[in-house]
C-alpha cells in the first residue's frame, strides 16, 4: 500500500500529553467492563471442569443438578455444533471437552441459573464419571519416548518422522554455514534454558452476557481484543450465521494477548439459545488460571561463538515450546525473533511445537520472543564476560540495520536498535556505580509488530466535530492517540473528536488488538479516513467558490484556496462547511478499509540493577532504564507507560511468576496469592527512554510498541542476577529457592 | 434460603437491601445495588479491585459478608468525587496517565485516599507498601505512585 508524503515533523497535536477521553469514567467506576453489564430476566452459568489432567469422560449426569429449583439449562459438548475442522475444532474442544479431557480445568459441562449462588450449587450436583488416563506436564517429558500419547494425529506435516506424537509442528530456518562459523570463533558457549509457563495475569477474569433466540439472531457484550473474532468463533462453534451475531467489546480489564482468545462466549450463547434467556458468565480467578492461556513453557539450546573482538561467528538454537493440550505454542516466533538483533552470518533455528496436558496457551505480549532473549543474550553476557567485552559495545558490533538480512530471512528496513544502543550507552544508568551484592544486566530485545485488517469511520458533526469508530478495543489509552492523530489531520482541537469502540455491526472487520498493531493500524485507518473526510470537506469548499477541488486545500482546520491563481476566498472553517452539509450534498464521512501491511519492526535496550540476597535467594530490582524505539511517539505519556508495563511483567515473569504442577498433573498455585505478580513494593521507578527512528510503513512513522518492552526483561534480569550472585542462572523464574541451589551447588563445587 | 434484611450506609445515603447469608458485601453492590465500581478480580482478597471503607476503614468487599455491612457505613468509588468536581486523586490520576486498563483504578484510589487521610505526607516506600494489597498489572505502579505522591504534596499545601 503505498502512502502519502509522510509527515514527521510540523506536529501541532500529535505528541502533546492531553488527557485519555475516557479518564473521568475510568476513575469514577462508571466505565463498564465485562462483568459490569445486566439484562432484564438474566440467567447466571457457571461451569463445571475436570479434576483430572487427561481423563477419558464416561459419563455425564446431569439429573440432580437440573431438579435443584432455580435451575433453568445445562449444557455439554452435544450443545454445540459438530463436524468442525481445523482450530474451530480446536477451540471447541478447548471451549467445551469432548470425549476427553485434556487438562485440570477443561470445561465439560455448564449450567444457567436464576442466581449465581443457585448455579454453584447446580454445578456441584452435576456427576460427571471420568476413566483417569496417563499424564504428561513437562515439555521435555512430552517428548521423551516413554511420554503418554495426548491426541494421536494431532501432529502436521512439518514434523520429520521419527518424533514422538506430541510433537506437532517443526520449523527450521537460518542460513549460512554454523560449523564453519563456529570453526572461526575464539570461544563458543553453549548452554541450556528452560522458562516455566506464565499468565498474563489481567485484573479482570473474562466475563460475558448473551442472548441469543430461536431465530439465530444474537447479541454478545464481552471482554475481549477483538470482538470481531468472538463473532466469527462463535458463530462456527453454534452454527450461526456470522451477521446475525452481533458482538459488543466492553471496557477491558487487561489482555497483553490473553483475551485474543475465546473460552467462555459460546458457553453462555449456548446457555442463551437453550434457556431462551440472557445469560451472564463470569470467571473465577482459579477458573482464569486453569482454562485460559498461559504462555508456553519451554527448553532450550544455544550456542554461539564468538571472536575475541566481541564479532560473533555462528548462532545455533533449538527451541521447544510446550503450548497445552493443542498445537499452536509459538515456536516459529521464538526461533524468528531468537537472534534478530544482530547481524549473522551463519545462524540456524529449530523450533518444536508440544503438545502436554496443560491448558491451550494464548498469546501474551510478544508470544514465543522473551524466553528467546533470556536464553540468546544470557549466552551473549557469558561471552562479554569471559571475553572481557562491554555487553553494549560487543551488541553495537554485531547489532542489526537496515539492510541486514534478518535471521528470519528478509532484509530490515529503517530500523532503531543502533540508537537503543547508543542511547542506553550513554544513559548515566549505564555508568553509575552498583553497591556490594548488586549486579547490572543488559539485554536487547525484538518484536515484529502487525499490522491486519483493519476499518475505520469518521463522521463529521454540523458543528464541526467528529466522531471516530474504530474497532480495536482500547487496551490501555489508544482512544487518546487516535483523537489526537484525528484531530491533528482535520485540524480540530482534540477535545472535538470523539473516539467510539465500534461494534461488529457497525464497521467491517477488525483484527483484534494484538501484534502491537492498534496505534499502527487503526492509527494509519484514522489518518487516512480524516483526509478522506478532508477531501470532502475541500470538494464542498470548492462547489461553494465554484473553482475545481484540486485548487482548494486544508490547512489549520479551514479550506483555502491552494495558491493564488485559484482565487480569493476567505479560508471556509469545518464548522461553516458542516453546518450546511445537508444541503450541500449530504454527510460528511471519511473511512478506511484495508490490511496494512508495513508495521515497522522495533527493538529495546533494558538495562537493570538486581542486588541479590545470599542468605534468602530473594532478589530486589533497584534500578530499571527502558530503551524502546517507538517511530513516533503520538501520546508520550502512554507510550511510557507501555514500556513500563512491559518491563514490571518481565520482572514477574523472571523472578516470581510460574505455573507449579504437582505430580497429580494439577495446578497447585491458582490463587493470586500464590502466583504472585509483581506489587507496588516489588518495584522501582521504571525510567524510560523514547527513541524515535521513524517507521516508513506509517504516515507519522509510528511503530506498535506495546509488546517489545517485555522481549528484554527476562535476559537483562537473569544477566543481573548472574552478576550479583556470581552464578549463571539458566531457568526461569529465579526464584529464592533456584538461586540458593545454585549457590549451594557453585560452593560444592 | 431465607434472606437477610440489612440497613446501612453507602456513600452518605441510607440503604436497604435483601441478601442472602452466603453474599458477599461485593456481590451486594455490584448485583443488588448496581453498584459496579467495586471491581472482582479474585474474590480472595488478593487484588484489591474490589476496595471500599467500612467506617472509614479500608476492606476488601470480596472479604465481608452483605449482611455485616448493618449499621455501618461504607464508602465506595462512587461516592468518592463531589458531584461533577472529581477528588484530587482521580485528576492527578487522569493527568499522569497512572491508568491503562482501569479495572483496578477504583480500588486503587479507593485505597490512596484512604492513606492520605491517615498519612498525608507519605514516603514512596510507604505509599508502595500500602498498595501492596492493589494488583495493577498495565502500568508497573511508577505513574500511579507519583500521582499519589504528588497529590499529597498537593493536598498539603492546600490545607
Amino acid at each position: 500500500m503505498a502512502l502519502d508524503a509522510q509527515k514527521t515533523n510540523g506536529f501541532t497535536q500529535v505528541g502533546t500529553r492531553p488527557n485519555r477521553p475516557d479518564g473521568i469514567d475510568k476513575v469514577t467506576g462508571r466505565a463498564r467492563f465485562g462483568a459490569d453489564a445486566t439484562a432484564p430476566g438474566m440467567l447466571f452459568a457457571t461451569i463445571v471442569r475436570s479434576p483430572h489432567a487427561h481423563a477419558r469422560i464416561k459419563n455425564i449426569d446431569t439429573s440432580k443438578a437440573t431438579a435443584l429449583a432455580g435451575v433453568k439449562g445445562v449444557v455439554t459438548r452435544s450443545d454445540f455444533a459438530t463436524g468442525l475442522t481445523g482450530e474451530n475444532w480446536n477451540i471447541l474442544e478447548n471451549v467445551m471437552a469432548g470425549d476427553t479431557a485434556l487438562y485440570d480445568g477443561h470445561a465439560v459441562a455448564a449450567v444457567a441459573a436464576t442466581s449465581a449462588l443457585i448455579a454453584r450449587d447446580a454445578a456441584r450436583l452435576i456427576e460427571v464419571e471420568y476413566e483417569a488416563l496417563p499424564h504428561v506436564t513437562d515439555v521435555d517429558k512430552a517428548m521423551a519416548d516413554d511420554a503418554p500419547v495426548i491426541r494421536a494425529g494431532a501432529a502436521d506435516k512439518s514434523v520429520p518422522e521419527g518424533l514422538h506424537p506430541n510433537v506437532v509442528r517443526y520449523h527450521e530456518s537460518g542460513h549460512g554455514d554454523v560449523e564453519a562459523g563456529f570453526a572461526e570463533a575464539d570461544l563458543v558457549i553453549k548452554d541450556h534454558f528452560k522458562t516455566e509457563a506464565t499468565h498474563q495475569g489481567y485484573i479482570e477474569p473474562h466475563a460475558c452476557l448473551a442472548t441469543l433466540g430461536g431465530d439465530g439472531k444474537g447479541e454478545l457484550w464481552c471482554c475481549t481484543q477483538g470482538h470481531w473474532n468472538v463473532q466469527k468463533i462463535c458463530a462456527a462453534l453454534l452454527g450461526l450465521e456470522t451477521a446475525n451475531l452481533r458482538v459488543t467489546a466492553s471496557e477491558i480489564g487487561g489482555g497483553f494477548g490473553g483475551k485474543t482468545a475465546v473460552f467462555i462466549e459460546p458457553v453462555a450463547l449456548a446457555l442463551a439459545r437453550k434457556t431462551n434467556k440472557p445469560v451472564k458468565l463470569v470467571m473465577t480467578r482459579s477458573e482464569v488460571f486453569r482454562a485460559t492461556g498461559p504462555t508456553s513453557s519451554t527448553s532450550m539450546d544455544i550456542k554461539i561463538g564468538m571472536k575475541k573482538d566481541g564479532i560473533i561467528t555462528a548462532a545455533e538454537g533449538t527451541f521447544r515450546l510446550q503450548g497445552g493440550a493443542f498445537p499452536g505454542a509459538p515456536m516459529e516466533f521464538t526461533a524468528m525473533c531468537a537472534f534478530a538483533p544482530y547481524a549473522l552470518k551463519n545462524v540456524h533455528q529449530v523450533g518444536y511445537d508440544v503438545i502436554a496436558n496443560r491448558p491451550k496457551q494464548a498469546a501474551y505480549r510478544a508470544p514465543g520472543s522473551p524466553m528467546a532473549a533470556f536464553a540468546v543474550e544470557s549466552v551473549i553476557d557469558e561471552l562479554c564476560n569471559q571475553l572481557d567485552l562491554d555487553p553494549i559495545e560487543t551488541r553495537l558490533k554485531n547489532a542489526s540495520k537496515k539492510g541486514t538480512k534478518a535471521s528470519f530471512g528478509p532484509m530490515f528496513d529503517r530500523i532503531g536498535l543502533v540508537e537503543t544502543l547508543e542511547a542506553a550507552k550513554s544513559h548515566p544508568h549505564y555508568t553509575a556505580s552498583l553497591k556490594a551484592g548488586q549486579g547490572r544486566g543488559i539485554s536487547c530485545g525484538f518484536w515484529f509488530n502487525h499490522g491486519g485488517e483493519t476499518a475505520v469511520t469518521l463522521a463529521l458533526s454540523e458543528d464541526g466535530t467528529a466522531q471516530l469508530a474504530v474497532g480495536t478495543p482500547d487496551i490501555g489509552g489508544s482512544r487518546a492517540s487516535m483523537a489526537l492523530m484525528a484531530a491533528e489531520e482535520l485540524g480540530i482541537p482534540y477535545d472535538n473528536v470523539r473516539v467510539t469502540i465500534a461494534d461488529t455491526a457497525t464497521l467491517g472487520y477488525n483484527e483484534v488488538s494484538h501484534g502491537s498493531r492498534v496505534t499502527y493500524a487503526s492509527g494509519l485507518a484514522t489518518i487516512e479516513a480524516a483526509r478522506d473526510a478532508v477531501k470532502r470537506l475541500c470538494g464542498r469548499a470548492a462547489a461553494k467558490w465554484g473553482i475545481p477541488e484540486d485548487a482548494v486545500k486544508w490547512e489549520n482546520g479551514c479550506a483555502v484556496p491552494s495558491g493564488p491563481n485559484a482565487g480569493d476566498f476567505d479560508p471556509l472553517p469545518i464548522a461553516e462547511i458542516t453546518k450546511r452539509m445537508g444541503a450541500t450534498g449530504g454527510p460528511i464521512v471519511g473511512h478506511f478499509e484495508a490490511t496494512p501491511e508495513g508495521a515497522g519492526v522495533s527493538f529495546a535496550t533494558h538495562i537493570v540493577d538486581a542486588e541479590v540476597d545470599p542468605e534468602t535467594g530473594k532478589t530486589s530490582v533497584v534500578r530499571y532504564t527502558v530503551v524502546q524505539d517507538a517511530g513516533k511517539a503520538i501520546h508520550p505519556t502512554y507510550v511510557e507507560g507501555q514500556y513500563q508495563g512491559g518491563a514490571a511483567q518481565g520482572i514477574g515473569w523472571a523472578l516470581n511468576e510460574e505455573y507449579i504442577y504437582g505430580e497429580d498433573g494439577r495446578l497447585q498455585n491458582a490463587v493470586f496469592l500464590d502466583y504472585r505478580i509483581p506489587v507496588a513494593s516489588d518495584l522501582p521507578m521504571i525510567d524510560t527512554v523514547i527513541v524515535e527512528v521513524p517507521n516508513p510503513g506509517h504516515p507519522y512513522g509510528v511503530r506498535g510498541v506495546g509488546e517489545t518492552s517485555i522481549c528484554p526483561p527476562l535476559a537483562a534480569i537473569a544477566n543481573a542476577v548472574s552478576a550479583a550472585a556470581g552464578v549463571r542462572l539458566c531457568e526461569l523464574p529465579m526464584s529464592p529457592p533456584r538461586i540458593l541451589a545454585a549457590l549451594e551447588k557453585q560452593r560444592d563445587g | 434460603m431465607s434472606k437477610i434484611h440489612v440497613t446501612t450506609t453507602i456513600n452518605g445515603d441510607q440503604v436497604e437491601y435483601l441478601c442472602d447469608p452466603r453474599e458477599t458485601l461485593l456481590d451486594v453492590l455490584r448485583d443488588r445495588l448496581g453498584l459496579t465500581g467495586a471491581k472482582e478480580g479474585c474474590g480472595t482478597g488478593d487484588c484489591g479491585a474490589c476496595s471500599v471503607t467500612l467506617d472509614g476503614r479500608l476492606v476488601c468487599s470480596c472479604l465481608v459478608l452483605g449482611a455485616e455491612a448493618e449499621g455501618h457505613d461504607i464508602t465506595t468509588i462512587e461516592g468518592m468525587a463531589t458531584g461533577e468536581e472529581l477528588h484530587p486523586l482521580q485528576q492527578k490520576f487522569i493527568e499522569y496517565a497512572a491508568l491503562q486498563c482501569g479495572i483496578c483504578t477504583p480500588g486503587i484510589l479507593v485505597a490512596t485516599e484512604a492513606l492520605l487521610k491517615k498519612n498525608p505526607n507519605p514516603t514512596e516506600t510507604e505509599v508502595r507498601y500500602w498498595l501492596a494489597g492493589n494488583l495493577c498489572r498495565c502500568t508497573g505502579y511508577d505513574k500511579i505512585i507519583r500521582a499519589v505522591m504528588d497529590t499529597a504534596a498537593d493536598m498539603r499545601e492546600a490545607s
